[in-house]
């Protein structure tokens, strides 16, 4: 039983006149053009952005605003378009960073390669490069489209220490209480 | 001020008015596709055109309003048509490519004189109608000359050599052809009725209108409910004839690119839409004029006893002045066009393209014997009602 047999009607007088269903669409229409607009008039008014958008790719710091990145390059191995560049760079004594040995003395994402596919952000082992909200960039220039180190901070700031990296680690073996 | 212009010679005299026509059909019919664009947005529901607005004007308090509507846009958009540049492609025949779209303006524009689109009350309570040139063969002329706007449609898709403006041209002529006929033998039922035996016979607009404002039952019936298929067959011809969906064959963008005008830009494309706009402003007025009673406001309520209904409500005189009637008349009459176009452009939006057989099925198979049977059954109660 493959083939399903439809019953096709003939089309009734009224139907073959067009007019009922030509009213029905008219009211149909009638009805949307008093309605409201369901578009966004975009630049005024903005779309809430849930939690877990790939946005632009930023550089956070942590909770104590402590540079988080120890410039392991792993994502710039693992950027699929090769958008990000890293020099990495030693740590300056009594910056207050002293449970890292590294930090980047640069770190360059083009925003011209990238593809905000968020594989730098899957594989930070220190949760450092998140894809935030932003979801619109531009400038007039390709050098303007290169995100460095300082634009990079600003655009991501502080976030709270949603897993157990340092900060909560630190704690927890400070309160002898083993692992998490 | 009045005397004065009516003191020029005639010639000089008709040249005012006729520039007058152009200088109000063409932004009326420019406004109708901004028009035509915000209707499409409601019905989509999105709002339209709505940013254009030149700095300046943004510290005055009303002029927001106007970018809403897209006002601004309108005029950008004219602008630009005006000052870009006008390709004029190689393989074209350039007398005949250039002369089309002057072609369509010439019939569009012509048309309008010989509509009333208004009337007032002259001397010993005579209506006067308000018509550049008043003819008598009035109907015959509108229909005459607006059926010579299909050939600056066939000489576009012909002198533009490329194949779908010559599928379009071939789609607007043989669409012509067959809606013309339905659409004169729909409206020979309103002149078999106003042309009284013992009558003078006559088929100018105005005296259809004059007889929709008779006292009595029959007298004060607007012609749509008296003969609704001939209003019914009257509009759909003239969908066809004006191209627009259901039945824009010559234009359907979506099978033929942009039919006949897909060679043409700028200035000379923007001539096809103000000619199909006027076309579509004349079609409704004469619309309004043959079927909807024209400049009176409800059925059974001609203009006069209007006029005379507001002097006793608001005790003022000024209602009986033949200018205060014949704007009152305009703007009924106005009202009704724009009514109409808002129709148009509704079922633009709503009802999609029939396939071009489908068009040529309901033009000879259904539109003609139905307006055919029409008139018959028309004659025979018209010759019932004046026996």
């Amino acid at each position: 039983m493959a083939v399903i047999q439809v019953q096709r009607t003939p089309l009734s007088l009224a139907e073959r006149t067009y007019l009922p269903q030509v009213m029905g669409a008219m009211w149909t229409t009638l009805k949307h053009l008093l309605g409201p607009a369901d578009t966004m008039e975009y630049p005024e008014q903005r779309p809430a952005i849930p939690p877990g958008y790939r946005g632009v790719p930023t550089l956070v710091r942590d909770p104590n605003g402590r540079e988080k990145c120890v410039s392991c390059q792993l994502c710039e191995f693992v950027c699929p378009p090769k958008a990000i560049r890293i020099t990495p760079g030693s740590v300056p004594e009594g910056a207050g960073v002293d449970h890292v040995e590294k930090a980047p003395q640069a770190f360059d994402i083009d925003m011209l390669r990238c593809i905000y596919c968020g594989l730098c952000e899957e594989v930070c082992p220190e949760e450092a490069i998140f894809l935030l909200q932003q979801y619109s960039m531009s400038g007039y220039s390709r050098a303007e489209m290169v995100n460095h180190k300082d634009r990079l901070y600003e655009l991501g700031g502080t976030l709270p220490d949603r897993h157990f990296k340092w900060g909560v680690k630190k704690a927890a073996e400070e309160r002898a209480s083993g692992h998490h | 001020m009045v005397d004065m212009l009516l003191g020029l010679p005639a010639p000089l005299l008709a040249l005012l008015k006729g520039a007058a026509v152009i200088l109000v059909i063409f932004p009326v019919a420019a406004a109708c596709s901004m028009a035509e664009r915000k209707v499409c947005a409601w019905i989509q529901s999105r709002p339209g055109p709505n940013r254009a607005m030149p700095p300046v004007f943004a510290w005055i308090p009303g002029a927001v309003i106007l970018q809403r509507l897209g006002v601004w846009q309108l005029m950008a958009d004219g602008g630009k048509f005006l000052f870009k540049e006008e390709p004029l492609p190689d393989h074209v025949n350039r007398l005949y490519y250039t002369l089309a779209p002057v072609i369509a303006m010439v019939p569009a524009l012509t048309t309008v004189t010989v509509v009333p689109f208004g009337a007032y009350v002259g001397a010993g309570g005579r209506i006067v109608p308000l018509a550049l040139s008043s003819v008598d063969v009035g109907i015959l002329a509108v229909f005459a000359v607006a059926s010579l706007g299909i050939y600056s449609l066939i000489l576009a898709g012909w002198a533009s050599n490329s194949k779908y403006p010559f599928l379009g041209g071939v789609r607007a002529s043989a669409q012509l052809i067959s809606y013309e006929l339905s659409m004169m033998l729909a409206v020979l039922p309103v002149f078999l009725w106003v042309n009284e035996p013992g009558a003078a016979g006559s088929l100018s607009l105005s005296r259809v209108v004059e007889f929709q404002s008779r006292p009595g039952f029959w007298g004060g019936a607007w012609f749509l409910f008296t003969m609704p298929v001939s209003a019914f067959v009257f509009a759909v011809a003239l969908f066809a004839e004006t191209n627009r969906q259901p039945f824009d064959m010559p234009e359907s963008e979506a099978d033929l690119v942009g039919g006949f005008h897909t060679e043409y830009g700028a200035f000379k494309w923007s001539l096809f839409f103000v000619a199909e706009y006027a076309n579509m402003i004349v079609g409704s007025a004469v619309f309004s004029l043959l079927f909807l009673g024209g400049w009176n406001l409800l059925p059974w309520l001609p203009l006069a006893s209007l006029l005379e209904t507001l002097h006793h409500l608001t005790g003022s005189a000024l209602w009986l002045h033949p200018l205060v009637a014949g704007l009152v008349s305009v703007v009924i009459l106005l009202a009704k066009v724009l009514l109409i176009i808002f129709i148009f452009m509704w079922i633009r939006w709503t009802v999609p393209r029939f396939r071009y057989d489908q068009v040529m099925k309901i033009g000879w198979q259904k539109l003609l014997p139905l307006s055919i049977a029409n008139l018959i059954a028309c004659a025979l109660g018209i010759a019932f009602l004046q026996r």
